[in-house]
């Protein structure tokens, strides 16, 4: 059975990717996971806002104590090899790079002009196969509108196209107001892909302390729907190919995905849960199927349930929620 | 540097720079001004830089300088080429294997950063009482006069022991040269191969201790041959002086930089020759030049080699027209004759001197780097020509009790060359200061033809450190080791110094100042002092302002204002052509910042393009026309000693006081920071009463007792200010009472720490705490009255206070204002422990961080309650303190006995009811305390009226100690685990009551940050940058072995109640304690206000355990130990990456990391299932019955 994919340009011998995790971090597990059978590897996000705080705190507190004593030139030793700055992480692609022999995507979230182009040209020098970008940012100014930010968005991706060759993908939010609009104005940009959605650190209120607390829950299947429904729609209004990125768990997850619309199934908390082979196990459960399905290859069920091509593409759009609600209400009262 | 053989270093890279490159083995240990020679050696090794025989040497730090002496004296007589750096106390500790190292003619090179002996008290500043101490060990001894000589000399000193088999001190003066910066000719490594003999290499080899060949050294021998064998070596020395003098000649054949071991310079027929060594000599060298252009007949004779010492090579030179000669000594000798050189040079003149005998007699100078000046040495030139000479003087100070000084006029003697540059810079250390001067310096160093010097001024305090940078370019040599008396540019980097220093003292006329204001040019001038604003009128100062911190911050820089200050001076003075120094600047920045992040770099230099366009002249009216004066130093309320003396040094005007000021014997009375106000915070907290639950954690955590608490009855608050805060108070047993938390807005450091530890929040506005920071200067003159006060209110009855943190804290601390850094985590330690036992405690302090600011002047923040007692402190080494503080308890005991003794005697006419009650009393509470006082006076006023006998007298002046003190060995981990742990183990193996507090910052704090055994597994340190791969000492563990010792590992972040319980334990403990207390300290990177949420997380990953081991549980059938850490519920690595230490580890080297942190965590569970499981064991009494102290008289 025939699983092969193309995303991004890049040619995956089934659509299961490592989504952007920690896991990239380690090379060890990034060994493990090509060993079981990853299609390619999404890097963690090179944060600009966090190499920006990590190099004020230097400066506040490690520089402003060097040449402040007549007995210490300073208080902790300068090797030449601790640098701050993007190196840790372009070092890692080169090391994952050197690893393994799937595609490897870079990710990045900026925060300044500067920030997204030039790392975004450093990821390319040091070998990311494909970039992602991480877009999101929450607006919390009244003066920032809708169309201000998207413009920012679309003009960013344009800068960050001309600057580098490797193809670039855009990780999107679900909260735009017309995902559809943003999506076509990314791809006339020269998004090479667009990958729905990402899923943020939400916060949490610990009552006790009166703090704001935060941590990523691990995804459920039931974060797909979202993801399909949108995956049905885009697939059918823009070019691009497609990835999906959180709540698949199953094979039966994972074809959903890509009737869907997704050239891609990006994987994180299913594979921290079961380990790697769960990449194996998934992919072979999705030959399985097909093969007592008899169907031809995966990309022959590619898109078939978008907007365009499924039976009922009502369900998709407006009406859904009411007649989810009705069907619902018709079950229970039939019990 | 275009050329490869210029550079721009001080004089300790420069020394370091040979004997890095000419050694295999390098032995070190901190201790300051020397630390830096062994950092280097460190920094290189691990940068993989090889000798010249392209191998790696190994850089071993050891625990001591002891330490490191026995190991290099093993190197070497193995057969390594071996050197070692050190200076002060630590060259005293090396001088046994000096003599041994000698005696068996061993080729060896010590390189010594030659600084002040402590005496009456400890100097870290340079002269030569270290390295005279060891001119009876048999080293040769070699002196460089400059950072250039430093570098030569290190070669020369290498070169010839290998040939003459006399092993060689190599030194120069501490700070004036060590840290001098400037440009330098770079010896190649193939210059030391030409000066390396590869034959004598396999000579000393070849000696070398092996099994293959073996011979014995070391023996023991008799009186029938001893003194014979000892005499065997004389042909060495006798040969030694031309050997270094044929090594300086192949220098010189290959540089072209002559030296010569006795060398003479000025008038060919001079009359009056000045005779010194170190870097003194180029000053006198500078001012003879000048003298002898104006035709006067003087000359100044350099003393290179100073040991062995070659009478007839100094004599060759000394002109024989000299009619006066007077002898420059560095160091003192009380007692003696004469200074150590001048008596080397009055034997060589008796001896050997072919015309008649001219007059020699002998000065002292310079002694803790007090400056030695043109100014001086022109005086001296002057007194040598008078008829009325001294036999023996001082230079550089009054001395108006002895009168040995000679005097010294107040005009500065120029004998710089037309076009020297000179500025003055004074900044903060925060400020980054000293660091873009040191930029300036390499950039002009680097690309121009100037010559360049930078020397750096620092004040004692670690927080709010006042710097003074010395900067001189000019086309002439600078070899002028002296301050700037008169400055062609100023730079004032921060506002508030125009009320706090004289800077204008120091420029010369029409000289120009740039004043980082943040007002515009006309309201600068309104709000300077109007004593500067006369001065700027009266000298025709040009000035100059920018609002540095507009522009850093606007930048992205915070307050760190040295780029805009340092683009400004270059804009100013065009000390190179402005466009070039801006691309300079620029480049510089990106060379220094470019490790830091490209964000550092960028804002940095949207700095420099900034900083030009917000530059403006002031145009200097005719006229003052502001009303503002600089405040007085210290408060006039200030004690008469505080006025005189301690308010003249704090006004940085300390070299003016004579002789009479000083108490004789180092003493000095306690209590004065409170006189100092410093005014650093930029920020305060404020209290809000409303919402405070009065835990007094806040003042538990402030380091500097800056804010405090006081109950007090209700009706003191009438004729309170305005906003002075009150509340109820809720606890008992002072439920009802007032209650405030007053802050001490003038002496806050502004850490933040008792923010951070506020537990409270406002439920309707969380963000708002019972404590929020506040901009300090608004609030400054009403919180001044406020805390005044405050302090006039009465302190708490001692005797109802329980031992609860929140009750504690209503103890008056008696450590307060110190100079620790803002946020510093021992000091909360020290503050609580004055607070439970200051007004019977006798302190022991090790050297260190704990000595600095405990015992540097000007001010000492040890004080006093209403009855005038406190802590009595004493700092004796930092090998030693466990010692010293054994013999206070030894005295005091004495002291206590004998007086028992005499009370039972004199039982008759003192009366049974009153000596039974002195001799039982219990002293185990406040309340025994007080009425034991109590007894006490009663004793005296007795005694008054009783015949004045011997024993009267005697119990009369012992009676005090029928009250219980508490002797408290306060330290470091550099004394507690490395240095001292000898001592430490020996006192803790006795019986005695001592108190041991270890406040453990993990690394050797006060010299910068060294590895010390308590450095933990996974942290880079000096000496340890990959990451320190042994796990910490368990310091504790080795503690509790002995079964009698109290033993505490306490984090007052993690549980107060626990590091409370600790002190009141330890102190309660009859025999020896020891609390190993988890300080957090700037060397371990990152923002101090989160000092006690790390603690915290120490504690709950296992890398901190906690713990109190009571032997008192043990007699009672108790298992002694109490783990009160709990199983580990943080990560260790989350707490680990809160920090630079161990931050830096990961970023350089992930996988060596990985395996560092995993070894971590198997030590942190291993020690916390040993405890865990000590804590189950109930073990038999041991050691807990004490035989009756045998020193008690019956």
């Amino acid at each position: 059975m025939d699983l092969s994919t193309t995303y991004l340009g890049l040619k995956l011998k089934h659509p299961l990717v490592v989504g952007a995790s920690p896991m990239a971090g380690d090379l060890d597990q990034v060994k493990r996971l090509e060993d079981a059978g990853a299609a390619a590897i999404v890097m963690h996000s090179l944060f600009e806002e966090q190499l920006l705080l990590e190099q004020s705190a230097q400066q506040s507190y490690v520089d402003a104590f060097e040449n402040a004593n007549a007995e210490a030139m300073g208080f902790l030793p300068k090797p030449a090899e601790y640098q701050l700055g993007p190196n840790e992480y372009l070092e890692q692609i080169r090391k994952v790079k050197a690893a393994v022999k799937v595609p490897v995507i870079g990710s990045l979230n900026g925060v300044t002009n500067s920030g997204w182009l030039d790392y975004a040209a450093m990821i390319q020098q040091a070998g990311a196969d494909a970039l992602e970008l991480n877009v999101y940012a929450l607006p919390t100014n009244a003066e920032d509108n809708a169309a201000t930010l998207e413009t920012r968005t679309v003009e960013m991706v344009k800068h960050v196209k001309s600057k580098v060759k490797i193809p670039v993908a855009v990780k999107l939010s679900p909260f735009y107001t017309s995902t559809v609009s943003v999506a076509t104005q990314l791809v006339a940009a020269g998004a090479d892909g667009l990958v729905l959605f990402n899923r943020f650190y939400q916060p949490d209120i610990d009552i006790e302390q009166l703090e704001v607390r935060h941590s990523l829950e691990l995804s459920t299947s039931s974060e797909l729907r979202l993801r399909l429904r949108w995956l049905a729609i885009l697939s059918a209004k823009v070019k691009a190919p497609l990835a999906v990125t959180g709540g698949v768990h199953t094979a039966s997850d994972a074809l959903k995905a890509v009737m869907a619309g997704a050239s891609a199934v990006q994987v994180v908390s299913a594979i921290l849960k079961e380990g790697p082979t769960w990449i194996s196990k998934t992919r072979d459960e999705m030959k399985v199927w097909l093969e007592s399905r008899e169907y031809a290859s995966l990309a022959q069920g590619l898109g078939s349930m978008n907007l365009t091509r499924c039976p009922d593409p009502g369900v998709y759009e407006r009406g859904n929620y009411m007649k989810v609600l009705r069907t619902w209400s018709k079950a229970s009262l039939g019990r | 540097m275009s050329d490869k053989t210029l550079m721009v270093v001080d004089g300790n890279e420069a020394a370091a720079s040979v004997a890095y490159r000419v050694s295999e083995v390098i032995a070190i240990y901190p201790i300051t001004p020397s630390s830096n020679m062994g950092e280097f050696s460190d920094e290189w090794a691990a940068k993989k830089l090889t000798n010249i025989w392209g191998i790696i040497p190994t850089v071993a730090e050891m625990q001591s300088e002891a330490g490191a002496a026995g190991a290099i004296h093993g190197a070497v007589q193995a057969g390594a080429l071996g050197t070692t750096f050190t200076a002060s106390q630590g060259l005293l500790l090396k001088i046994p294997n000096l003599y041994k190292i000698a005696g068996e003619l061993t080729p060896f090179v010590i390189h010594v950063a030659a600084r002040c002996l402590a005496s009456h008290a400890l100097s870290i500043f340079g002269d030569h009482s270290d390295v005279m101490a060891c001119r009876q060990t048999g080293l040769a001894m070699l002196a460089s006069t400059s950072v250039q000589e430093a570098h030569d000399m290190a070669l020369v000193a290498h070169s010839a022991t290998l040939k003459a088999r006399v092993p060689i001190l190599h030194f120069f003066d501490g700070f004036r040269t060590s840290h001098e910066v400037t440009r330098i000719q770079k010896l190649s490594d193939d210059d030391l191969r030409h000066m390396i003999d590869e034959d004598l290499v396999k000579a000393h080899r070849e000696r070398g201790l092996t099994p293959d060949k073996p011979v014995l050294r070391g023996t023991a021998q008799n009186p029938d041959v001893f003194f014979q064998a000892r005499e065997a070596c004389n042909s060495f020395y006798d040969a030694c002086p031309d050997i270094v003098q044929a090594s300086m000649d192949k220098l010189a054949a290959r540089t072209g930089r002559s030296y010569k071991l006795f060398e003479y310079e000025g008038h060919p027929e001079a009359e009056r020759v000045v005779v010194l060594m170190g870097s003194g000599v180029q000053t006198v060298r500078r001012t003879v030049a000048a003298l002898v252009a104006k035709g006067e007949k003087v000359g100044v004779l350099n003393v290179r080699l100073y040991r062995p010492f070659d009478a007839k090579r100094l004599l060759s030179v000394m002109p024989k027209s000299v009619k006066t000669v007077a002898v420059l000594d560095r160091t003192k000798e009380p007692g003696a004759l004469g200074e150590p050189l001048f008596l080397d040079v009055v034997t060589a003149f008796v001896e050997d001197w072919p015309v008649a005998m001219p007059k020699i007699v002998n000065g002292r100078y310079g002694l803790s780097s007090k400056e030695f000046t043109p100014r001086m040495v022109k005086a001296l030139f002057e007194h040598l020509a008078g008829s009325d000479i001294k036999r023996r003087f001082t230079i550089g100070i009054v001395d108006d009790v002895t009168h040995l000084s000679l005097p010294i006029p107040s005009e500065p003697f120029n004998v710089l060359g037309k076009d020297a540059h000179q500025a003055l810079f004074y900044g903060l250390g925060s400020d980054g200061t000293v660091g873009a001067n040191k930029n300036t310096i390499k950039i002009v160093g680097e690309q121009t033809t100037l010559n360049v010097q930078g020397y750096f001024v620092y004040d004692s305090k670690k927080s709010g450190t006042i710097t003074v940078s010395h900067v001189r370019f000019g086309s002439e040599p600078l070899d002028v080791p002296f301050l700037i008396e008169e400055a062609d540019f100023i730079g004032c980097h921060q506002w508030e110094f125009v009320d706090q220093v004289d800077m204008l003292a120091h420029i010369k006329k029409g000289g120009s100042l740039l004043i980082n204001s943040v007002y515009s040019p006309e309201d600068t001038w309104k709000h300077l002092p109007v004593e500067m604003a006369q001065q700027i009128i009266d000298k025709n100062v040009q000035v100059y302002v920018i609002d540095a911190n507009k522009v850093a911050a606007e930048a992205g820089l915070g307050r760190r204002t040295n780029t805009v200050m340092q683009t400004a001076y270059f804009s100013l003075t065009k000390v190179i052509p402005e466009e070039q120094s801006i691309g300079s600047i620029k480049k510089a920045i990106t060379k220094t910042y470019g490790n830091k992040g490209e964000h550092i770099v960028a804002s940095n230099i949207r700095a420099v393009d900034n900083a030009i366009a917000n530059l403006r002249k002031l145009d200097v009216p005719s006229k003052t026309n502001g009303h503002h004066k600089r405040p007085p130093v210290v408060s006039p309320k200030a004690p008469d000693f505080v006025q005189r003396v301690t308010a003249t040094i704090l006004a940085g005007k300390g070299d003016l006081l004579p002789v009479s000021a000083f108490p004789i014997d180092g003493t000095w009375p306690t209590a004065t920071t409170q006189w100092e106000k410093r005014n650093i915070a930029l920020e305060i907290p404020v209290w809000d009463p409303s919402i405070c639950i009065q835990c007094n954690k806040c003042t538990l955590g402030c380091p500097h007792a800056a804010i405090r608490a006081k109950v007090y009855e209700p009706e003191l608050l009438k004729g309170a200010p305005e906003s002075f805060k009150s509340t109820t108070f809720k606890a008992e047993p002072f439920k009802g009472k007032a209650y405030t938390l007053q802050v001490a807005a003038e002496d806050c450091t502004g850490c933040k720490l008792c923010v951070e530890i506020c537990p409270v929040k406002d439920k309707s506005n969380p963000k708002h705490k019972a404590l929020d920071m506040v901009l300090q200067r608004p609030l400054r003159d009403a919180e001044r009255t406020n805390y005044g006060f405050f302090l006039d209110i009465p302190e708490a009855d001692r005797k109802l206070i329980k031992h609860d943190v929140k009750s504690v804290q209503l103890l008056q601390p008696l450590f307060e204002y110190s100079g620790a850094c803002a946020g510093c985590g021992e000091t909360p330690y020290i503050k609580l422990m004055t607070q439970l036992f200051g007004d019977r405690a006798l302190i022991a302090n090790a050297t260190g961080c704990t000595s600095i600011y405990g015992g540097n002047l000007p001010t000492t923040p040890y004080s006093q309650n209403k009855d005038g007692r406190g802590p009595a402190w004493n700092n004796s080494l930092f090998e030693d303190n466990a010692e010293f503080g054994f013999g206070f308890r030894l005295t005091v005991d004495q002291h206590r006995d004998h007086a028992k003794a005499l009370v039972k005697q004199l039982s008759g006419q003192i009366g049974d009811q009153l000596v039974s009650a002195i001799l039982d009393a219990n002293q185990d509470d406040e309340a025994g305390l007080e009425a034991q006082r109590g007894r006490v006076v009663e004793l005296k006023k007795k005694l008054a009226t009783m015949g004045a006998t011997v024993d009267v007298a005697h119990l009369t002046q012992l009676a005090d100690y029928l009250v219980k003190k508490s002797i408290w060995c306060v330290g470091g981990d550099g004394w507690a685990y490395d240095i001292g742990y000898g001592g430490l183990d020996h006192v803790l193996a006795s019986d005695k009551n001592i108190n041991i507090l270890v406040l453990d910052t993990e690394v050797y704090s006060n010299t910068g940050g060294q590895a010390s055994k308590a450095t933990p597994i996974g942290a880079s340190a000096k000496f340890a940058m990959a990451g320190k791969a042994t796990a910490k000492k368990d310091l504790g563990m080795l503690a509790m072995a002995y079964g009698h010792v109290y033993v505490a590992r306490v984090a007052f972040g993690a549980k107060d109640a626990q590091t409370l319980k600790a002190f009141v334990e330890a102190d309660a403990h009859d025999g020896p304690s020891i609390i190993i207390a988890y300080s957090h300290c700037i060397a371990h990177g990152y923002d101090l206000a989160q000092g006690c949420s790390q603690q915290k997380a120490a504690v709950e990953s296992g890398a901190w355990p906690i713990f109190r081991f009571d032997p008192k549980r043990a007699a009672a059938g108790e298992p002694p130990l109490i783990f009160e850490a709990g199983t580990t519920k943080g990560s260790l690595k989350d707490y680990m990456m809160n920090e630079t230490r161990f931050r830096m580890v990961e970023k350089m080297d992930p996988k060596r990391f990985a395996l560092l942190l995993e070894s971590a965590e198997r030590h942190a569970l291993r020690r916390t299932e040993t405890y865990e499981q000590m804590a189950k064991m109930v073990v038999t009494v041991h050691g807990g019955t004490q035989a009756p102290a045998t020193t008690e008289a019956e």
